[in-house]
């Protein structure tokens, strides 16, 4: 159990990589654009790829009438993110003290990963209602309209994860370092949880290790 | 059987074919299947870059262009002492006072001799130098922008000719006379030019951070005319060589009277040792009124200040800094190898290279062996100091570049090629056709202690059935010659513009990782910079009226002016609020009277517009810069002188 809890606290402070790494990156290329715009979505804020490619995209976006990339100012989840995180951390932290003083046991670091994945997906959910808003609410003065086969304005909603081709830009979004490093505490809590599991029932699991061992 | 007699059609049609073009090479190297290899050479796809960024001089154009080795494609020309219309230099109020001189405001010049910035005497890529010839001044281009950083005015000096050469760490940069003049400045008679006119050569300080010039010292030398120059290199570092011509003093045609001499001069400077004789309170401080002018990549604007002396000194009083090596027969180029143990001599009106050693030249020195002496200063015995003589059979040599392989590449003027030969041998290995006339000749790093000794150069004086007739005057022919085997190939030639005198280049891969792509904004000192939307405005100020404007695409702010009034003077101060690279803005005006402007991103540029018509006229942007461009364009009301109309200005109203 002692093992489980150090893992655990580890996994949990693999949460403060989001603190220096960003969470997603989109990625905007072009043939115009041999070295693609890019955003990095970190949880305080956007942050053009290189210097001035938040800058450069709200030129390009001005065209078509999308909103400008909000300032962390002009988003409440830039304030909320990190306290979640923070406390998902001391949370995380705490369980795995309380768990290396045999104070509770292995379920509650299962608990802090269903609470914490309950987190991350109403966060995508936000994330993906942001970019639905930021690509089809469009300003109607815009200048350049493009018009879908069906009849209906095209929408430049960029992919929640994945690849997408929005007019002549190829757009990709995908998990950044910070991501990553979540995924991989968030895993390392989920390890946890089973080590505590085969630790506390040591008995079996040394049978077991005994018959695979034979 | 069969095969053969159609190989010796094939042969003979091209025999044929190349006696029909005049080429005196007729060899095999120059058939179909090797011509088509030699496209290959100089191919660069779409998409991939040059190897090499040539520098070439524009003669008479003032400037410097930029092509690319071996497409020979040409980049970029940068203006330097001449107005260049294109992005407004030399007229928007920002870059007039680069071109301001002590003879007042001069737009044109004679730009000849490139030359790179060194450390340890290999290429740095940080500045390019040039000469103006005709008004005396010597630029440095900040190779960071490909822009005219800084321009030095050369007092007491008249045809800067034998520069712009640099020492191996960039201490100094030449500019040295081509004609000799009264020192100072007087009204006499010409005919009393012998003893009287004199020639300075002046060495300029190059600050090794920020690259700042500075007029260190003049040596006030004998009145010959000094034609070029080069810097020792490795042992001959703290040497500087200049050829003469004209050691006859003569004052009237000089075809004739200054060719009479069998030997001219190749004067070898210890500038180290005048150094130490300036900065220990040597030489004599001179009244002088020269222009010293410093563009900032902050303000976006150069300013120009009068300098009111300099330091001259005279030779005679440095003993053991300056000698002079007899040189046959009116020397043009003075080249040192890259070990510096060499000085080549190359003299245009005779049949061979005169190459002298740089140890046997300090020997003689110590053993005080001289033949006499002019002015005052030293000549040593031609005998004691040659290093051998390349016998070449070629007419008129002017010029030697060297590959860093131990083999020397001189041009011949008069008999029209590039002769190869072995450094410390003298033997002759090659030689080549030009087409025509060929002048100096530039190997990447040619002149540095490190060439990249792949291609060479020509810069040809004539191009006649180069290219079809284009009218009377033809753009000067260059070539690019193979010099990776053991033979010179022509591989390619391609038109230049103006008259490249010397060119200067380098391995692109040091320049493009230190290339500036965009200004920031946020660094933008210009006094009247526009660096808010929101701070848009007019300010009236007697008649002058400012105009605070920005750009980006694909609007102005303001696009709607009023007030006006006719005798106005009118300064649009344009910033272009783009911080992506490739995206400048233009700005033309309906009867703007001296240049449109081309602004970058991030910059600041001031174009004066002074209405004589009362009406409504128009300004837009000259520079495409995206779907909207047609519809980047504002209007001024202009109103009689007399109205009371207010000034006003709006965008979107």
């Amino acid at each position: 159990m002692k093992r489980a809890s150090i893992i655990m606290i580890v996994g949990a402070l693999c949460l403060l990589g989001l603190f220096a790494f960003p969470l997603w990156n989109i990625m905007l290329g072009a043939p115009q654009y041999p070295d693609p715009l890019g955003m990095n979505i970190h949880i305080t804020g956007i942050q053009g790829v290189s210097e001035f490619d938040l800058q450069n995209i709200d030129g390009l976006n001005h065209y078509i009438g999308m909103k400008t990339i909000p300032k962390a100012d002009e988003m409440w989840e830039f304030n909320v993110f990190p306290i979640v995180i923070i406390g998902m951390v001391l949370l995380g932290v705490l369980l795995g003290i309380l768990g290396y003083l045999g104070k509770i046991d292995y379920r509650y670091f299962l608990g802090w990963f269903l609470l914490m994945s309950i987190l991350g997906i109403m966060g995508m959910y936000d994330f993906n209602l942001w970019l639905t808003d930021y690509g089809s609410n469009l300003d109607p003065h815009a200048i350049i309209k493009v018009i879908n086969e069906d009849g209906t304005p095209m929408t430049y909603k960029p992919p929640l994860f994945g690849y997408k081709k929005l007019l002549n830009f190829d757009v990709s979004s995908i998990p950044a370092t910070g991501a990553w490093l979540m995924f991989v505490g968030m895993a390392l809590t989920v390890v946890a949880f089973l080590v505590g599991w085969k630790s506390t029932g040591s008995h079996s699991s040394h049978q077991n290790h005994k018959l695979a061992t034979s | 059987m069969k095969k053969y007699s159609l190989y010796l059609v094939a042969i003979l049609g091209s025999v044929l074919f190349l006696s029909g073009c005049g080429d005196q090479n007729g060899k095999a190297s120059s058939n179909g299947a090797l011509a088509s290899n030699n496209a290959e050479k100089v191919y660069v796809a779409p998409g991939e870059h040059d190897e090499f960024y040539a520098f070439m001089s524009g003669g008479y154009s003032g400037n410097v262009a930029v092509y690319g080795l071996p497409s020979g494609r040409m980049f970029k020309e940068i203006p330097v002492f001449s107005q260049f219309p294109t992005n407004g230099y030399g007229y928007s109020e920002e870059t007039k006072p680069m071109l301001e001189t002590s003879f007042g405001f001069i737009p044109a010049d004679d730009s000849h001799h490139p030359d790179i910035s060194q450390t340890n005497g290999e290429l740095d890529g940080r500045w390019l130098f040039i000469n103006g010839n005709n008004t005396p001044r010597i630029a440095r281009i900040d190779l960071k922008t490909f822009e005219t950083a800084e321009i030095i005015e050369v007092p007491n000096s008249a045809g800067n000719h034998s520069s712009s050469y640099i020492t191996e760490n960039s201490e100094y940069v030449v500019a040295g006379t081509r004609f000799s003049v009264p020192i100072p400045q007087r009204d006499m008679p010409i005919k009393d030019y012998k003893g009287n006119f004199k020639g300075a050569l002046s060495f300029i300080s190059v600050e090794p951070e920020t690259g700042s010039m500075d007029i260190k010292f003049q040596l006030i030398m004998p009145g010959f005319n000094y034609d070029l120059s080069h810097p020792g290199r490795g042992k001959s570092h703290g040497w500087f060589f200049f050829t003469t011509y004209n050691t006859e003093e003569a004052n009237s045609l000089l075809e004739v009277n200054a060719s009479q001499n069998d030997k001219d001069f190749i004067a070898a400077v210890n500038w180290k040792k005048i150094e130490e004789y300036v900065e220990n309170g040597g030489g004599t401080m001179v009244p002088a009124n020269y222009t010293h002018n410093v563009y900032s990549d902050e303000t976006h604007s150069a300013t120009s200040t009068m300098k009111k002396e300099v330091l001259t000194v005279d030779p005679t009083k440095v003993p053991g800094a300056i000698f002079f090596m007899p040189t046959p027969k009116s020397p043009h180029g003075v080249d040192v190898n890259p070990t510096g143990d060499y000085i080549v001599g190359n003299g245009k009106l005779s049949a061979d290279l005169t190459v002298f050693s740089f140890d046997k030249m300090i020997a003689a020195i110590d053993g005080k062996k001289f033949d006499g002496e002019a002015y005052g200063l030293p000549i040593l015995k031609f005998e004691d100091v040659l290093a051998g003589q390349v016998k070449s059979g070629g007419l008129g040599p002017l010029h030697t570049e060297f590959d860093g392989q131990g083999n020397a590449y001189t041009t011949f003027f008069i008999s029209s090629e590039v002769v190869k030969w072995k450094v410390g041998t003298w033997e002759v290995i090659d030689r080549k056709p030009t087409f025509y006339s060929v002048g100096h000749c530039m190997i990447p790093g040619g002149n540095s202690r490190k060439p990249f000794g792949k291609y060479l150069v020509s810069m040809n004086k004539i191009t006649k059935d180069r290219y079809l007739p284009t009218g009377p005057e033809l753009e000067h022919s260059a070539q690019l010659y193979d010099i990776s085997g053991d033979k010179m190939e022509l591989i390619y030639d391609f038109p230049t513009h103006g008259e490249p005198h010397y060119a200067a280049a380098i391995p692109a891969s040091i320049l493009a990782p230190k290339s500036q792509k965009i200004y920031k904004l946020a660094e933008n000192e210009h006094p009247f910079a526009t660096k808010n939307v929101s701070d848009a405005r007019i300010v009236h100020d007697g008649n002058e009226v400012h105009v605070y404007m920005a750009m980006i695409r694909s609007h102005f702010t303001p696009d709607n002016i009023e007030g006006i009034k006719v005798g106005d003077k009118v300064y649009f101060h344009i910033t272009n609020h783009e911080q992506d690279f490739d995206v400048p803005h233009g700005f033309m005006m309906i009867g703007q009277k001296n240049s449109g402007l081309l602004i970058m991103p991030g910059q600041t540029k001031t174009s004066v517009w002074e209405p004589k018509q009362e009406g409504v006229w128009p300004f837009y942007c000259t520079d495409f810069c995206s779907a909207l461009h047609q519809e980047m364009q504002g209007y001024v009301r202009v109103s009689p002188a007399k109205s009371n109309i207010d000034l006003s200005w709006s965008l979107g109203e």
